[in-house]
């Protein structure tokens, strides 16, 4: 049984985490962009980031003071249990969500879409959101937050299968410079693309390959993998770079989802996480240890499960 | 070329303004206050009173709501701050600047020419970038106070009115001058000379849109 005494503590400890401390391998991949950007303007724009992640940490101030919209995955082994059960732990990550907007502080950006009623903690209708995943065995749970910007960078299109490669370049290319003009995306982003499912598996699809897999992961389909490095070429072969002025660097990494989907149809999304790609992880056990990490490990062999019945060994042998 | 830096008065003369460059690097000294589209309503729309002495006090406004929190105490603390895109803020911005004669406004992601030469130039007003658009950390550290936070009860922490004095606030970019030049469009014209070839192996989708255009030198805002 996990103490949801320490479900909480954890959730605010990694509010904190998240909205403060740059993940290590997106600080790798953006310092290895600045190394190879040269246009004066967006160097400038890199350089003054790696400053900005240093102020945020040696001050324990937020790194944007657009801190996003906070939210929640949770992962649990499939022997997990926790006290109170799930309207607890969402009880506690609401709790956490709220305190932490005042401590850290946060911006309290979640309002009412017509009416912008503002609870200044960052909670209300569906906010923040909470999702779930399974693994086949354990007795953790993993806590996940994200606090991803909110506004620009994300694009949905139905696509069909006569589209081909050649349709999904087009609609990739069109996001990056559409978003990416004038910066709105605030890149260089890591941008994840999802590919079928239904319209709204494919944004879930793409939104987790953006911000729950880390720079430098690769899809375990090797062809698939193979695209991610063309298409992280091909978006850093724009001539754009951060706010959009001409540079090289678009694309700190581009990772790839894909579900099942119609017979007729080849759904696709993209999403930019920002130059603040806030994500903190912990994974708490029934004894009370709490083991912090950056990489959500969402993808796992389990998720991407393609048979009827989960059979590790078969899954390993292809 | 060269990036120039330059400190600037948020209470700036005509010829300091008037001295600005596309790309030059500017830190503000002075007061700044932060105004979107709850206190442009507020101000213009339902005829508010602004609570402050513009443009004596500042000729800076700032799209911005900050990471913050007001204390039960009723004092501030104040972490990081970032800018919002001021494209959305088009429709007010006219009336505004005439209003309250700011010379700098600071925001993400410019306007477009046409708006710096129809109601910025002839006010005397150029745009500030932010930088990146995400160093919140580094321009809260130049928040050296909270003077003043105006109508949070009406407009919650968000939207409301904050006034803030700015030492060595930075770095933020010009981004238009009293030409009505853009910096933005500057760079996609010369980004787009380079587009034609990116696209090679690409083709548009079999089903299309309505009002898609397939110009990719077209502007997204304005």
């Amino acid at each position: 049984m996990i103490p949801i005494s320490l479900i909480e503590s954890t959730a605010q400890t990694l509010m904190d985490k998240a909205a403060i401390e740059i993940p290590q391998d997106y600080l790798d991949g953006l310092k290895a962009a600045a190394a190879t950007e040269d246009g004066d303007l967006s160097s400038f724009v890199l350089k003054a980031m790696l400053d900005n992640y240093e102020a945020a940490k040696e001050d324990r101030r937020a790194m944007c003071g657009d801190t996003g919209v906070p939210r929640w995955f949770v992962k649990l082994g499939n022997d997990a249990r926790i006290e109170g059960g799930f309207v607890a732990l969402e009880a506690a990550l609401r709790r956490a969500t709220a305190h932490a907007t005042a401590s850290v502080p946060l911006r309290p950006n979640r309002v009412h879409p017509l009416w912008r009623t503002d609870h200044n903690n960052n909670v209300g209708i569906g906010a923040p959101e909470i999702e779930y995943g399974f693994e086949p065995e354990g007795e953790w749970i993993d806590l996940i937050t994200v606090h991803k910007g909110g506004l620009f960078g994300t694009d949905y299109r139905m696509l069909f299968p006569s589209d081909g490669i050649e349709g999904i370049k087009r609609f990739y290319l069109d996001s990056l410079v559409a978003f990416g003009k004038r910066g709105l995306a605030c890149q260089p982003a890591i941008i994840g693309i999802g590919l079928g499912g239904s319209k709204d598996t494919c944004m879930v699809l793409g939104k987790r390959a953006s911000i729950l897999r880390t720079v430098g992961s690769r899809n375990a389909d090797p062809k698939i993998a193979a695209m991610e490095d063309e298409f992280k070429e091909l978006g850093n072969s724009i001539g754009m770079g951060a706010m959009g002025f001409v540079g090289k660097n678009m694309v700190i990494d581009c990772n790839i989802e894909v579900g099942y989907c119609h017979t007729g149809g080849m759904q696709m999304s993209v999403h930019a996480f920002c130059l603040s790609s806030r994500r903190a992880v912990a994974r708490l056990f029934p004894d009370g240890r709490v083991e912090h990490r950056t990489d959500p490990d969402w993808f796992t062999p389990y998720q991407r499960r393609e048979t009827v019945e989960w059979d590790p060994v078969q899954e390993a042998a292809e | 070329m060269k990036i120039r830096e330059v400190i600037l008065s948020t209470t700036p003369t005509a010829e300091a303004v008037a001295d600005l460059r596309l790309g030059d690097i500017v830190y503000l000294d002075g007061l700044i206050y932060t105004a979107r589209e709850g206190v442009y309503m507020r101000a213009l729309e339902q005829k508010a009173n602004i609570p402050m002495e513009l443009p004596s006090q500042s000729a800076a406004n700032f799209h911005c709501s900050p990471a913050a929190v007001i204390r039960e105490d009723g004092s501030f603390d104040l972490g990081a701050v970032t800018a919002t895109a001021s494209f959305r803020f088009a429709k007010w911005l006219p009336e505004w600047i005439a209003k309250t004669g700011a010379r700098l406004i600071i925001g993400k992601g410019g306007m477009s020419s046409k708006d710096y030469k129809e109601y910025f130039v002839p006010n005397g007003a150029v745009y500030l970038s932010t930088v990146g658009y995400g160093t919140g950390a580094l321009l809260g550290r130049g928040v050296e106070t909270v003077e003043a936070v105006h109508w949070h009860e009406e407009l919650g922490i968000a939207q409301a009115m904050w006034v803030i004095r700015a030492r060595r606030m930075g770095p933020f970019i010009v981004a238009s001058n009293l030409d009505g030049e853009c910096l933005f469009e500057r760079e996609n014209a010369k980004i787009a000379e380079n587009l034609d070839r990116v696209y090679e192996g690409t083709k548009p989708a079999v089903l299309k849109r309505y009002g898609e255009t397939d110009d990719r030198s077209d502007e997204v805002i304005g």
